[in-house]
C-alpha cells in the first residue's frame, strides 16, 4: 500500500511561496477570532428599514383569514406583505421542485412557516407589527410519519403535485423514491452463514450555525435590487429570486457578504426574497436578521431517518448481501430531499464489496420541520446504520469489526450497488488500519496527583462521578461520500483571473462567485493562483453575481470544482501571458520557442531554471483577463428502477476510532479522543485540511450525544429551538482528535485532490455508538443517544 | 419598557415600592434571556448594579453573608472553604462569562427549579434576607421556594443577600446535564453532613415544582447514623443503608418528562447521586476525623 503518495500532475508552481500544498493562514483568521470580522448581520445602511416575518404558530392548518389593519396602522410600519401582496405570477420557488411558498397561501405546512412580512424604521416595531396581525388557522391533523404520511385517507402535503418526481412516487406524500437493485439479494441470502436485521433512528440534527440568517436589501435606481446576504450558492439564489420579484436576473445584484458558517443550512433561500419584496415595496434599504429562536425555523435540518437494513455473511465474514430501506422525512417542502435521497441510497451500503443488494430509499412530505442538506447529505444517516449493522454481524461472527471491515473493503477497482466503478484510490482497509493503530489514551486518564480530575470524566464540572461506574469502550468506524453534485447535474464553476502589473509587482486577482462559508477556499484560491502565475501578491476579489456562477458550497466540492475553476482560469491566463511574452521578447531568446516555460517567483524560466524576463516587465502596460467555466467528468442520473448510473464524480473516505468513557449508572458519555484517518488525495493547504477533519468530526460527535431537534409527535411543533436545549458541543465535550492525512492522488481531480469536508461525519457518529455500545452492551438503534436510553429509564 | 437606575440601596427599596411590578436586575443572566425570547416584557426593569452593597459578602461566626449580586466566580474563588456546597454548585454554572455576572440573587429571584445554587442553599441551610421600605426580614430558604417559578418575596420586596450557614462538614453537590459543561440541570443533588448537629441536609433541583428537601432521607440516614454510631466510630456506611437514602431521595422527586429528560431519568439519576454525594461526603468525613484523632 503506497503512503503520502506524491500527487500527479503539478508541472507549475512548487517554487513560489504560498503555493498550493502550504498551511497558508486564513485571510479572516484574525478578525474572527477577535470579533472584527463584520458578518452580514452586521450591515448597516443609512435610512433602512428592518423587516420582519410572522411565522405560523400551528404545523398544518387552513388559513381562514389574515387581517394586517392593525399592523399596517402601527407608527414606523412602512409595509406589510401577505401572499396577496406579491407582485408577479411566481409565488413559490425551491432548489429543485419550487413547491416553497414566498408567503404561505390558503396553508400552512410545518410550524414556523412565514405568513407574513412587515418592515418598520425599528426592529421592535416590526417585531411589535407583527404580533399584531391576526391570523386565523382551522387546523389539520398533522402527518409526522410514514405510517400517516402513506395512510389510505392521508391528507396530501401537497395538492396536485405535477413536479418530475410525482409520476414515479408510490404516493404523493412522497418526494422522491430511488431502488438500487444489483445481483440477486434474495438469492444470495441463501448463501449467508450468518444474517443480521437491526432498526435504527436517527434524529432530526442542526447545522448550527453560529451567525443566523442575516441579509441587507437595498433598491436599485434602475428598478432593480441589490442583495447583501450570507448564502452558499449566490446564482442559485438568484435563479429563485429574481422570477418571484418579476425583474430580470441582470436587476438582480448580488453580494456576498460575511458567512457565520453554513454546513448546508444556507442552501435554500431564507430571508432573501422577503427582504427584496419589502425593500422594492418601500423604495428603502431592508434589512433582515433572524434571532436564534428565529434561526431554527428559518431553515432546513438534517433528515431524521428510519433506517431497516439486513445483512449477510458467509462464516468466514464475507458478505453475501445487504437488503436495506431508507425512510428520510423530508417535511413540508423538497428543499434537497431529491438529492439526499439519491446519495442515501446509492452509498446505502457504505464502503464494501456487495453484489447482491437490494436498496431503497425515499423521502416524505410530512408537516415535519422541512430538512434538506446538512453536511453529509444522507451519507451520514446511511453511515450509522451499516456501520452498527457491521458491528452487530462482527459479533455474530465472533470476528474482530475491524477485521470484517477489512475483509470486505472496497478498494480501487470495486464495483458501487449503482453499478459505477470505483476509479481513483480507495484505501478503506488502510485507513482503519491506521487509526487501529494509533496509541491509545492511557486508561483511567482523570486520575491525577490530587484525586479525580472531573473535566476529564463523564458529566465535566458537574461533578457526577469521581470516577464510580465509569467504563471505557472503544469504537471504529469507517464510511464513503461522494463529493460534487451528482445524478447528471451540469456542477460548473467559473473563475475569472486577471494578471497585471500594480506598483511595479506582478498582482492576480481571482474573482469568483464562490460563497466563503468558513471551509477555506478564499485561502485555497489565492494558493492556487500563486503556484500557477508565480506571483505573491493575489487579490481575492469579493464574491458576487457580476461574475459567472462558482456552483454550491457543499458536497465537498468547491477545491476541486471552483479550485479547478481557477486553476484552469490561470493555465488559460499563463498561456496568454507566455504569448505576450512571446511577442515581445521571442526573437531575442530561443527558449520561448523550444522550451517549456514556467511562471515561477515573479519571472518567466524554462523548465530547466533558466530566467527569460521579468513578470512586471513582460505586463508593463498589459493585462490578461479570463472568465472561463470549468467542469468536472459529467454524471449520469440513477435509472429509476434499477439505480443503475455512473451517477457520481469522486468519492471521499475516512474512519474513526472512538474512544469513550460511559457512566453507566447515569448514561453520561465523555468522548476521550476520536481518531481519524482520512485520503485528501492532495492537501492543498494541511492546515485547513485538519481544521475540516476536526470540525466535520465534532459535528458528527454532536449528533452522537446530544444534538436533536426534538418534534413533538402530537403537534409537529418544534420543543427546543434555542442553545438552551439544543446542545452542540462545548470544547469540554470536544475530545482530542489526532489526525493521520493520507494523500493518494486522484487522476481526474485537479492536483489529484479529493473533496474533504464531508466525509468525517460520516464515521464520526457510528464510531461514537460502537464504542457507547463497547462499554455498556447496549443495543443502542437510535442516534442522539440520551442518558435515558444507557439506564433503561427512557 | 422603563429603566430604573437606582444609585442607592435605599433608592432600589423606594423604586420597588413605587413599582411593584418592576423586575431587578443585576447580571441579567436570566433576565436578559427572558427579554430577547420575548417571554416576559416587564412595564419596568429595576437595575441593581450601581448598589455596591449587594457585590459584597462578609463572614460571621456561624454564616456567611452572601450580597444578591456577588458573581459565581468570587464564591468558586473566595468562598470554597466556608460554601463548599455553594462554591460546587456555583462551579456548574453555565459558562465563566455568565458565572462573571450572575449571582445567587438572580437564582433565588427566578427561583426556577432548575436554579443551580438552590439545592446547595438547602442542603447548607440558608436565609434569604428580603427587604423592603416597610422593612428588612430573614425568609429560611425551606420557606423560600413558593411554586413553579415562584417564591415567597412581598410584591415591594427585593433581596439583598443570601446568610448561608458555614460549613460544619464535608458538602457535596452534583448536577446532570447532557454536555459536560455549560447546560441546564436534568436534575441537581446537594448534601450537606452537619457533624455538630449530627444531621444531613438534602436539597435537589430540577426534580419537582420547586427546589426541595428530601426529608424523610434525611431523617432515615439521620436515625440510621445515629443508630449505628457512625458519627463516633467514623465506620464505612453500609452499603444497603446509602442504598435505602438513595431511594428516599428517589421517593421525595415529583418529576416530569420534558425536553431535556425523562420523569423516570430525574427519579433514577437523583438516587445515584445521593449515593454517590453519600459515599463522597462520608469517606471526607471519616478522613477529617482519623486526622484529628492522628492529631490528638
Amino acid at each position: 500500500m503506497p503512503t503520502n503518495g506524491a500527487p500527479t500532475k503539478i508541472t507549475q508552481g512548487s517554487r513560489t511561496k504560498g503555493g498550493i500544498g502550504e498551511s497558508t493562514l486564513r485571510p479572516d483568521g484574525t478578525l474572527k477570532v477577535t470579533g472584527e470580522f463584520a458578518y452580514s448581520s452586521d450591515m448597516w445602511h443609512e435610512d433602512m428599514l428592518w423587516g420582519q416575518i410572522l411565522r405560523s404558530t400551528v404545523a398544518h392548518a387552513e388559513i381562514v383569514s389574515i387581517d394586517t389593519s392593525e399592523a399596517l396602522a402601527t407608527a414606523g410600519v412602512y409595509a406589510v406583505m401577505t401572499y396577496d401582496d406579491l407582485p408577479t405570477e411566481v409565488k413559490n420557488y425551491g432548489l429543485e421542485i419550487q413547491d416553497t411558498p414566498v408567503l404561505a397561501h390558503g396553508k400552512v405546512r410545518h410550524h414556523g412557516e412565514p405568513v407574513a412580512i412587515v418592515a418598520a424604521d425599528h426592529p421592535e416595531t416590526a417585531r411589535r407589527a407583527a404580533a399584531k396581525i391576526k391570523v386565523d388557522y382551522r387546523e389539520l391533523p398533522v402527518i409526522t410519519d410514514e405510517a400517516s404520511a402513506t395512510a389510505p385517507d392521508a391528507i396530501l402535503v401537497h395538492e396536485g403535485r405535477d413536479d418530475h418526481h410525482s409520476g414515479h412516487v408510490p404516493h404523493p406524500n412522497i418526494v422522491h423514491r430511488q431502488p438500487i437493485v444489483r445481483g440477486d439479494a434474495s438469492r444470495a441470502a441463501g448463501r449467508a452463514d450468518v444474517i443480521v436485521r437491526g432498526e435504527y433512528t436517527f434524529g432530526m440534527q442542526d447545522q448550527a450555525f453560529l451567525g443566523p440568517e442575516s441579509g441587507l436589501a437595498v433598491p436599485d435606481e434602475d428598478g432593480g435590487v441589490h442583495l447583501y446576504v450570507a448564502t452558499q450558492w449566490l446564482h442559485s439564489d438568484l435563479r429563485q429570486i429574481a422570477p418571484v420579484l418579476g425583474l430580470p436576473e441582470s436587476k438582480v445584484r448580488m453580494t456576498l457578504s460575511g458567512v457565520g458558517g453554513a454546513f448546508g443550512g444556507r442552501e435554500d433561500l431564507s430571508m432573501q426574497i422577503h427582504a427584496c419584496l419589502l425593500a422594492l415595496r418601500t423604495g428603502k434599504p431592508v434589512k433582515i436578521v433572524y434571532n436564534r429562536f428565529e434561526s431554527f425555523f428559518g431553515h432546513v435540518h438534517r433528515h431524521p431517518a428510519k433506517l431497516y437494513y439486513e445483512h449477510g455473511a458467509t462464516r468466514d465474514g464475507r458478505l453475501t448481501h445487504v437488503r436495506c430501506r431508507i425512510v428520510l422525512d423530508g417535511g413540508a417542502y423538497a428543499s434537497a430531499s431529491p438529492a439526499v435521497v439519491g446519495n442515501a441510497s446509492s452509498l446505502s451500503i457504505g464502503p464494501y464489496v456487495v453484489e447482491d443488494v437490494d436498496i431503497e430509499a425515499v423521502a416524505l412530505y410530512t408537516n415535519n420541520p422541512p430538512c434538506g442538506a446538512m453536511r453529509g447529505f444522507g451519507a451520514v444517516q446511511a453511515c450509522f446504520a451499516y456501520e452498527a449493522q457491521m458491528d452487530k454481524l462482527a459479533a455474530e461472527l465472533d470476528m474482530d469489526p475491524v477485521a470484517l471491515r477489512q475483509l470486505n473493503a472496497m478498494e480501487q477497482g470495486t464495483i458501487m450497488p449503482t453499478g459505477q466503478p470505483v476509479d481513483s484510490p480507495a484505501p478503506v482497509a488502510e485507513l482503519l488500519r491506521r487509526v487501529k493503530a494509533m496509541a491509545l489514551p492511557p486508561e483511567r486518564q482523570w486520575e491525577s496527583s490530587e484525586g479525580a480530575d472531573v473535566r476529564q470524566l463523564p458529566g465535566g464540572l458537574s461533578n457526577t462521578t469521581h470516577g464510580e461506574g465509569v467504563v471505557r469502550g472503544i469504537g471504529y468506524a469507517v464510511g464513503i461520500k461522494n463529493v460534487g453534485f451528482s445524478e447528471g447535474f451540469d456542477d460548473y464553476s467559473t473563475a475569472k483571473v486577471r494578471m497585471e502589473v500594480v506598483g511595479g509587482e506582478p498582482v492576480a486577482t481571482v474573482h469568483t462567485a464562490m460563497a466563503e462559508v468558513g471551509q477555506g477556499g478564499v485561502t485555497v484560491h489565492a494558493q492556487i493562483a500563486r503556484s500557477e502565475l508565480g506571483v505573491t501578491q493575489v487579490t481575492i476579489h469579493p464574491a458576487d453575481t457580476q461574475v459567472g456562477s462558482a456552483g454550491s458550497t457543499s458536497a465537498s466540492r468547491q477545491t476541486y470544482v471552483t479550485g479547478g475553476a481557477v486553476k484552469n482560469s490561470c493555465e488559460l491566463v499563463r498561456e496568454k501571458v507566455l504569448e505576450i511574452g512571446r511577442r515581445k521578447y521571442g526573437s531575442y531568446h530561443p527558449a520561448w520557442a523550444t522550451a517549456e516555460l514556467l511562471l515561477e517567483g515573479g519571472k518567466v524560466v524554462t523548465d530547466g531554471g533558466e530566467v527569460l524576463t521579468d513578470l512586471a516587465d513582460l505586463l508593463e502596460g498589459e493585462s490578461v483577463e479570463v472568465e472561463a467555466e470549468w467542469r468536472h467528468r459529467p454524471t449520469e442520473p440513477f435509472d429509476l428502477r434499477t439505480g443503475q448510473g455512473n451517477g457520481h464524480v469522486q468519492y471521499s473516505f475516512a474512519a474513526h476510532r472512538a474512544v469513550v468513557e460511559v457512566d453507566t449508572e447515569l448514561g453520561l458519555v465523555k468522548v476521550i479522543e476520536l481518531a481519524c484517518a482520512q485520503d485528501v488525495g492532495k492537501a492543498l493547504n494541511p492546515l485547513s485540511v485538519i481544521g475540516q477533519i476536526q470540525g466535520g468530526t465534532t459535528q458528527g460527535l454532536g449528533v452522537a450525544v446530544m444534538e436533536e431537534i426534538v418534534v413533538d409527535p402530537k403537534t409537529a411543533k418544534v420543543r427546543n429551538p434555542s442553545f438552551t436545549d439544543y446542545l452542540i458541543p462545548t470544547i469540554l465535550d470536544t475530545p482530542t482528535i489526532p489526525v493521520d492525512v493520507l494523500e493518494l492522488a486522484d487522476d481526474h481531480a485537479p492536483y489529484g485532490l479529493r473533496g474533504i469536508g464531508e466525509a468525517p461525519t460520516l464515521s464520526s457518529t457510528p464510531a461514537v455508538l460502537a464504542a457507547i455500545r463497547n462499554a455498556t452492551g447496549l443495543a443502542l438503534d437510535r442516534t442522539p443517544v440520551r442518558p435515558e436510553h444507557l439506564t433503561g429509564t427512557a | 419598557m422603563d429603566f430604573l437606575r437606582p444609585a442607592s440601596w435605599e433608592e432600589a427599596l423606594a423604586a420597588k415600592a413605587e413599582h411593584p411590578t418592576a423586575v431587578p436586575i443585576a447580571g441579567g443572566t436570566d433576565v436578559m434571556v427572558e427579554i430577547n425570547f420575548d417571554h416576559r416584557r416587564p412595564g419596568h426593569l429595576l437595575d441593581l448594579t450601581r448598589v455596591g452593597d449587594l457585590y459584597e459578602w462578609e463572614a460571621a461566626e456561624d454564616s456567611v453573608r452572601v450580597g444578591a449580586s456577588v458573581p459565581y466566580t468570587r464564591i468558586m474563588e473566595n468562598l470554597r472553604a466556608e460554601l463548599p456546597g455553594l462554591a460546587l454548585a456555583s462551579h456548574t454554572v453555565a459558562s465563566p462569562q455568565i458565572r462573571n455576572r450572575g449571582g445567587v440573587g438572580g437564582n433565588l429571584g427566578t427561583a426556577s427549579p432548575a436554579g443551580d445554587a438552590h439545592p446547595a442553599l438547602l442542603a447548607a441551610g440558608a436565609e434569604v434576607e428580603a427587604e423592603s421600605v416597610r422593612g428588612s426580614r430573614r425568609i429560611p430558604i425551606d420557606e423560600f421556594y413558593t411554586g413553579v417559578k415562584r417564591n415567597a418575596l412581598a410584591p415591594d420586596e427585593l433581596i439583598r443577600a443570601v446568610h448561608v450557614k458555614k460549613a460544619d462538614g464535608p458538602q457535596q453537590y452534583s448536577k446532570v446535564g447532557t454536555r459536560n459543561a455549560m447546560v441546564i440541570a436534568v436534575c441537581a443533588f446537594g448534601l450537606a453532613l452537619h457533624p455538630r448537629t449530627r444531621t444531613v441536609r438534602t436539597g435537589i433541583g430540577s426534580a419537582a415544582p420547586t427546589p426541595i428537601r428530601a426529608k424523610a432521607a434525611e431523617e432515615f440516614l439521620n436515625a440510621a447514623l445515629e443508630e449505628g454510631g457512625f458519627w463516633d466510630n467514623g465506620k464505612i456506611i453500609t452499603p444497603s443503608v446509602a442504598q435505602r437514602f438513595a431511594q428516599l431521595c428517589s421517593g421525595a422527586c415529583n418529576p416530569i418528562d420534558d425536553v431535556r429528560g425523562t420523569a423516570s431519568y430525574r427519579r433514577h439519576a437523583v438516587g445515584v447521586m445521593a449515593r454517590r454525594t453519600l459515599t463522597w461526603t462520608w469517606e471526607s468525613y471519616r478522613g477529617a476525623r482519623r486526622l484529628t484523632e492522628g492529631a490528638a
